[in-house]
């Protein structure tokens, strides 16, 4: 099974907050691959957005991100891109409220 | 008999079984056996299915009010419903624990909040109320229905909670709540302010009140001394019954002058409106007889949150206002931010002279991008109701100019947009700063009306830091300087065609009534509960008597020898309310 690994850092201003983190969810619930994310020695189901949370990843934290599967190089691409690019708005984001 | 103490939020006595509130949900554990819990997993499956249609609900009306990114925000709340490693630990923890679905999910939930918590990340950290959203959401609807309501029982209690957010607050009732207690909160915390607003008595800040004080114990609330004692004995039984009756007694009397007109004997009428920090306080304005507005601050908005307010959520908080209110007036105050009042996000650094620092308006125009949020949302507010404006702390010509400048820019931006915006809305100032007390000539055509803001007027022309116990005694309202202040804003107001009124403190004094009135004041704005008082001493007296009264104080040497005067001249017209006092 082809797998790929990259690692690099979080450029959300906010970090990796309940809104990048659904999009990252998101976007890896679409790939069949197996997604794990790693940060330091925790290691997270990156389909899963209560494991990404729990990493508590700042701006410029470095993560880094495995896919094992059939479309493993493609997701990986589409994930790094989703850590490595802000969000569409991301600066109004700060100012908002989550709740 | 115990007595606790606490501050003093809401005046007022009251005596009644104690209801304690929880805000928190409770989850009970019970013991399964391995064959129910395919029935558990069921139930916690109806409830995520239930969750989903409401998150999804809320979004859609989020998305048609205030647009889609708004409500993106939800979508980090419907990945947590399929959550498949959330699903697996849930059901690895049925199997293991065999107990009840809510407390093994409770417990995951916890679990990841606990890690949540611990992170260095303080915007991370605020985030956790993302995921507390959802968990109560989805035990609520595994718990099925709530007594979350307060005090719906048939007999009226005393709530204690550790602390009530402004929509518990409002939804409590006056005729099943006698009055509140609280663990934590200042006299300026929401609950506080609701309290007064709604007239319950209240004392916030009693530490260990939750567990001090058990379901239906028998205790008495002290709102204005701000105690609170716990099974009382017949001594302060006695003395509660007497100083209820006497509050009793006078309510029954100011309920008659709710829709009447506040004018006096001769027909001089003036205008008598409320002040108000939050939304929620309408129900008290209208409920208290006061025409309109003369004060909404917007405070709030900012205040007790990690962001800044967007113009949306700023835009309904004022609309919801003036719509209720209307035809009456709102005058809304923009942000008068710093001195005592601090905003969370901005990290503002700490002053030695806070109160003639960087704050209010002088806030407002260095930091433009904040102010023309505000200012959108106040315009395109102003065409669902009868809105004014009212910029805090002017000290002089320029930077009412400048406030002005900026407002012209933002309506020309919201009217090339096409939104619709009032042609005419009216803008004034407060006078609070003594340079503008004494520009009140220059500043008079610029605007249609003043607002004397007495707190800070008296704390600025006295030199005396109203926050500064060992000075207190030279705060003085009445203080000739004062007076003689407050004169000359009056009459140069007049002699520009500027309405003048005034929406501090002193507004809402029955013992200043009559000397306001007798200076010529055109409206007065108190808070809600204060209102039928003033009206109550308006409408006791000619026109011509206040301002003889006014003219005579004036006269006066010592702020000690004016307030006995107005002390005494108030005890002719209303010995009951100098009684109160």
């Amino acid at each position: 099974m082809p797998m790929a690994q990259r690692t690099v850092s979080v450029v959300h201003s906010e970090g990796l907050h309940a809104r990048p983190a659904a999009v990252f969810v998101e976007a890896a619930r679409r790939f069949a691959s197996r997604v794990t994310v790693k940060k330091g020695r925790t290691i997270v189901d990156g389909k899963s957005i209560m494991g990404l949370l729990t990493l508590a990843a700042r701006k410029g934290s470095r993560l880094s991100v495995t896919t094992n599967g059939p479309d493993a190089t493609a997701a990986l691409e589409r994930l790094i891109g989703l850590l490595t690019r802000p969000l569409p708005d991301a600066d109004k984001s700060s100012t908002r409220s989550l709740r | 008999m115990i007595t606790l103490k606490g501050i003093p939020a809401a005046p007022g006595v009251a005596m009644g079984p104690a209801c304690l509130y929880r805000s928190e949900l409770r989850v009970l554990r019970r013991a399964i056996t391995a064959e129910q819990i395919p029935g558990e997993i069921t139930r916690f499956d109806e409830a995520l299915n239930r969750t989903r249609r409401q998150i999804l609900d809320i979004q859609k009306r989020l998305a048609e009010g205030l647009g889609q990114d708004h409500a993106d925000i939800f979508n980090a709340h419907l990945l947590v419903l399929d959550d498949h490693a959330l699903r697996e630990e849930l059901e690895a923890g049925l199997q293991k624990q065999l107990v009840n679905v809510e407390a093994v999910f409770d417990d995951i939930i916890q679990r990841y909040l606990k890690v949540f918590r611990k992170t260095q990340d303080e915007y991370l950290r605020d985030r956790t109320a993302d995921i507390e959203d959802v968990r109560k959401r989805i035990l609520r609807n595994l718990l099925g229905k709530q007594t979350d309501e307060l005090g719906r029982g048939n007999e009226p209690v005393v709530i204690v909670a550790h602390d009530l957010s402004p929509s518990e607050t409002a939804q409590m009732h006056k005729r099943h709540v006698l009055a509140f207690v609280t663990d934590i909160g200042g006299r300026t915390s929401h609950t506080a302010i609701m309290a007064k607003s709604l007239a319950i008595p209240a004392v916030v800040g009693v530490e260990g009140a939750t567990n001090r004080i058990h379901e239906g114990d028998s205790v008495i609330i002290d709102g204005t001394h701000g105690e609170v004692i716990v099974s009382p004995e017949a001594p302060s039984i006695e003395r509660y019954q007497l100083e209820h009756r006497r509050h009793e007694e006078l309510d029954r009397q100011l309920l008659h002058l709710k829709d009447l007109p506040a004018e006096t004997l001769d027909h001089h009428q003036v205008l008598l409106a409320a002040n108000i920090e939050l939304p929620e306080e309408v129900s008290s304005v209208i409920a208290h007889g006061a025409r309109g507005i003369g004060l909404f601050r917007t405070e709030f908005l900012y205040l007790n949150r990690p962001d800044l307010p967007t113009e949306e959520e700023q835009f309904q908080a004022y609309k919801t206002v003036a719509e209720r209110v209307k035809p009456h007036a709102v005058v809304i105050r923009t942000m008068d931010l710093g001195g005592d009042k601090f905003l969370s996000p901005m990290q503002l650094p700490s002053e030695m002279n806070p109160f003639m620092g960087w704050r209010a308006i002088r806030f407002s125009l260095a930091r433009p991008e904040i102010f023309r949020i505000q200012l959108r949302a106040i315009l395109r507010a102003s065409v669902h109701g009868n809105l004014k404006l009212m910029y805090p702390m002017i000290s002089g010509l320029e930077e009412l100019e400048r406030a002005n400048e900026i407002l012209e820019e933002v309506r020309r931006e919201l009217t090339q947009a096409g939104q619709p915006v009032t042609e005419s809305l009216e803008i004034g100032v407060m006078i609070e700063v003594p340079s503008a007390a004494l520009l009140c000539d220059l500043l008079a055509p610029a605007v249609k009306f003043f607002s004397i803001g007495t707190n800070d007027l008296i704390q600025y022309a006295l030199a005396v830091d109203r926050v500064n116990e060992k000075i207190a005694y030279l705060y003085q309202p009445t203080h000739p300087a004062v007076l003689r202040l407050l004169k000359q804003i009056v009459d140069v107001g007049h002699a520009g065609k500027v309405k003048v009124g005034m929406c501090g403190e002193m507004a809402g004094e029955p013992m200043m009534t009559l000397l306001l009135l007798g200076l010529g004041l055109d409206s007065f704005s108190a808070s809600p509960v204060q209102v039928p008082l003033v009206k109550r001493v308006i409408r006791s007296i000619e026109h011509s008597f206040a301002e003889s009264v006014a003219q005579q104080a004036l006269t006066l040497r010592t702020g000690k020898e004016v307030e006995a005067f107005l002390l005494a001249k108030l005890k002719q017209v209303a010995p009951d309310l100098v009684e109160q006092g």
